[in-house]
């Protein structure tokens, strides 16, 4: 069913709140991966309140959707989630990255209850969620498996030949996401290898792909439903993006890839996310 | 520049390792048209984008993309380049461990590789980036030689001695700035040949990286309480300085380890096996990261967490100081 006004608006006002946590989060803990946190948020906020078929009270419940954030440097992002829907108390969310804390940079599995892989190391995550879509066929379990990619990413080899081999087993119940939001760490992507085009190359690899505006409630559901309706191949959605999306001083500019936030550049990224969403 | 020095920078004492490094190779670079720079999308984290802004013809970002890293460099080592790599330790290291095994070590190329964040330098990143495993591995790689540089003025020291050093070299080195144990780059850095950092006769400390100055912190503690200590500044693991550990054992009869890096199979082990194969008695303990993944946290906390600290080394040697010794039949002809 498509998302309707009441929808589109209530994600909206959760992405706003998960985005001025993100901001919390990077000034409490003295730095963060901010740029791709904002970027992939519309993404996790989509599934999270609406798609997955998940209980935050039973995060091992065996037939959940499993959600894999290949890109776990967007631990930050996923965190101020995974706190929301009350995987556990978000007030420990203060003592993100700091000594003895569960949360690191990038979340680990053995300790945030909700994450179902511990990622960071790049080109990991579609491995784990063709394998565990592929565990789901040979079980005859119903879930469906989720992944979702930074676009840098995917100059890793290792994305690829799981692509390759979640095409081979048809795996239909598996979507990943291309966080396409053109920037790695050094510079934009298509200036240090040039990944155009995603589509195409995905396409060969004999995955469905749908391509949208990664910010676009309205098109990020109307994706993720028709992936659940295409049979015998798993489906990537390219999501184009901004990095550092909705504070203007970040938006577009590599340089926020990581970065810390005093109280006046904490305020102003706030505001900044205020003013846009009365825009919205 | 001092004499006999390839490298100079000002106030090295003052920058992180990587700060020296990617200075030092830039330095390098300009007698050396061979030197090719290479990355996996981490120039500015390893410094090694210092080289690329000065000779942007001779770098090359290979995105995100560590295993062809290695390969492509043991391919520019064959056309004739000489390929210095940065990327992670834990990317180094450990993913593309079998690229670097058999595509540079094994063939013998002249690819050298400075790892950067290794140990818990990136400690609040979690265990994707802790790296307390490298040592290990790479030392296991034959004709692959290991040095752990113990701060930023011995970087460059390895730096450029691994540039006129044959084959494969892998430097280690942290992500934050360490406080310098070295004030003057000009004491004489070989490959293969450990510093003695201050003599003693009761016990001695063996040690490499950043836990050269929690080393030297402790035996200042450690001589208020009457102890002399010998320290030894460990930083090529491999090939393994035995005649300084023979002396030491000789001399001090008593050894401790401390290293920034899983206790199995690194700095401790590789000391211990010249311990043992000696035949000569002597009381030893490693200190380094149990054989766990590490917490989150900031690296010096963790260093007192896991007693790799100078609080950690005052307590062990106490501890070692206590243990009896049997002394050999030919003890006296030992010394
Ligand atoms: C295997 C691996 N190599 C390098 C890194 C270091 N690293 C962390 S984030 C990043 C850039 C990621 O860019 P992208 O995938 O585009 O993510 P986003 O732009 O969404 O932040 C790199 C190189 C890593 N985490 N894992
Ligand atoms: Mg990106």
């Amino acid at each position: 069913m498509p998302l309707t006004q009441e929808d589109i608006k209530r994600l909206q006002e959760k992405a706003k709140d998960i985005r001025k946590t993100i901001v919390d989060i990077t000034f409490t803990a003295g730095g963060g991966h901010i740029g791709g946190s904002l970027s992939q948020t519309d993404i996790l906020v989509a599934l999270y309140y609406k798609y997955l078929n998940i209980d935050p009270k039973k995060p091992r419940w065996e037939d959940r959707d499993r959600m894999i954030l290949s890109k776990g440097h967007g631990g930050l992002g996923w965190a101020a989630i995974l706190g929301e829907k009350g995987y556990f108390d978000k007030t420990l969310l203060k003592n993100f990255n700091k000594t003895g804390s569960p949360f690191g940079m990038h979340l680990d599995m053995l300790k945030v209850p909700g994450c179902d892989a511990s990622t960071g190391s790049l080109g990991h995550g579609l491995g784990i969620a063709v394998g565990l879509a592929l565990g789901a066929k040979m079980a005859g379990k119903k879930y469906r498996t989720y992944c979702v990619m930074g676009d840098g990413e995917l100059c890793e080899g290792s994305v690829w030949e799981a692509a390759i081999i979640g095409a081979f087993h048809k795996l239909d119940n598996l979507t990943a996401f291309v966080d396409r939001n053109n920037l790695m760490i050094d510079g934009p992507t298509e200036e240090i290898t040039q990944l155009d085009n995603l589509n195409d190359k995905f396409a060969s690899f004999g995955w469905e792909v749908l391509r949208i505006d990664g910010h676009d409630f309205t098109a990020i559901g109307g994706a993720i439903e028709k992936a659940q309706t295409i049979k015998a191949k798993p489906t990537m959605i390219i999501c184009d993006t901004v990095k550092g999306k909705c504070v203007d001083y970040m938006e577009n500019d590599y340089k926020w890839h990581y970065g810390g936030l005093d109280s006046d550049m904490r305020d102003k990224a706030l505001a900044c996310i205020d003013n846009y969403y009365a825009k919205a | 520049m001092a004499e006999g020095m390839t490298w100079s920078i000002e106030e090295a004492d003052k920058l992180t390792q990587a700060e020296v490094y990617g200075r030092v190779l830039t330095q390098l670079g300009e007698k050396d048209p061979k030197i090719i720079a290479m990355t996996a999308d981490l120039a500015k984290s390893t410094k090694i984008g210092n080289f690329g802004q000065k000779f942007p013809e001779r770098f090359i970002n290979m995105g995100i993309a560590e295993n062809s890293l290695f390969s492509v460099a043991a391919g520019l080592a064959l056309a004739g380049y000489r390929p210095v790599v940065s990327t992670f330790a834990v990317f180094a290291a450990l993913r593309s461990a079998e690229f670097v095994r058999t595509d540079i070590c094994y063939q013998n190329l002249d690819v050298k590789i400075i790892a950067t964040h290794a140990g818990i330098s990136f400690g609040q990143a979690g265990s994707t980036h802790h790296c307390t495993e490298d040592i290990a591995v790479m030392r296991s790689f034959a004709n692959m030689t290991v040095i752990v540089p113990a701060d930023g003025i011995e970087t460059g020291n390895a730096v450029a001695a691994a540039m006129d050093w044959p084959g494969p070299v892998y430097i280690r080195i942290g992500r934050g700035f360490e406080p310098p144990v070295n004030t003057t780059a000009d004491y004489g850095f070989q490959i293969g040949k450990a510093v003695t950092m201050r003599d003693g006769k009761d016990i001695t400390l063996i040690c490499c990286g950043v836990t050269v100055l929690q080393a030297v912190r402790a035996a200042k503690i450690l001589e208020t309480q009457g102890l002399s200590v010998r320290i030894i500044n460990m930083h090529t693991i491999k090939p393994i300085d035995k005649e300084v550990i023979l002396k030491a054992v000789m001399e001090t009869r008593r050894i401790v380890t401390i290293e920034e890096h899983n206790v199995l199979c690194g700095l401790g082990s590789a000391v211990a096996e010249v311990i043992v194969e000696s035949g000569k008695a002597c009381a030893f303990t490693k200190l380094g990261i149990p054989d766990q993944y590490v917490i989150v946290g900031y690296p010096e906390d963790l260093y007192n967490h896991y007693k790799i600290d100078a609080d950690g080394i005052v307590e062990a040697v106490s501890a070692l100081m206590g243990r009896e010794i049997e002394a050999d039949e030919n003890w006296d002809d030992e010394t």
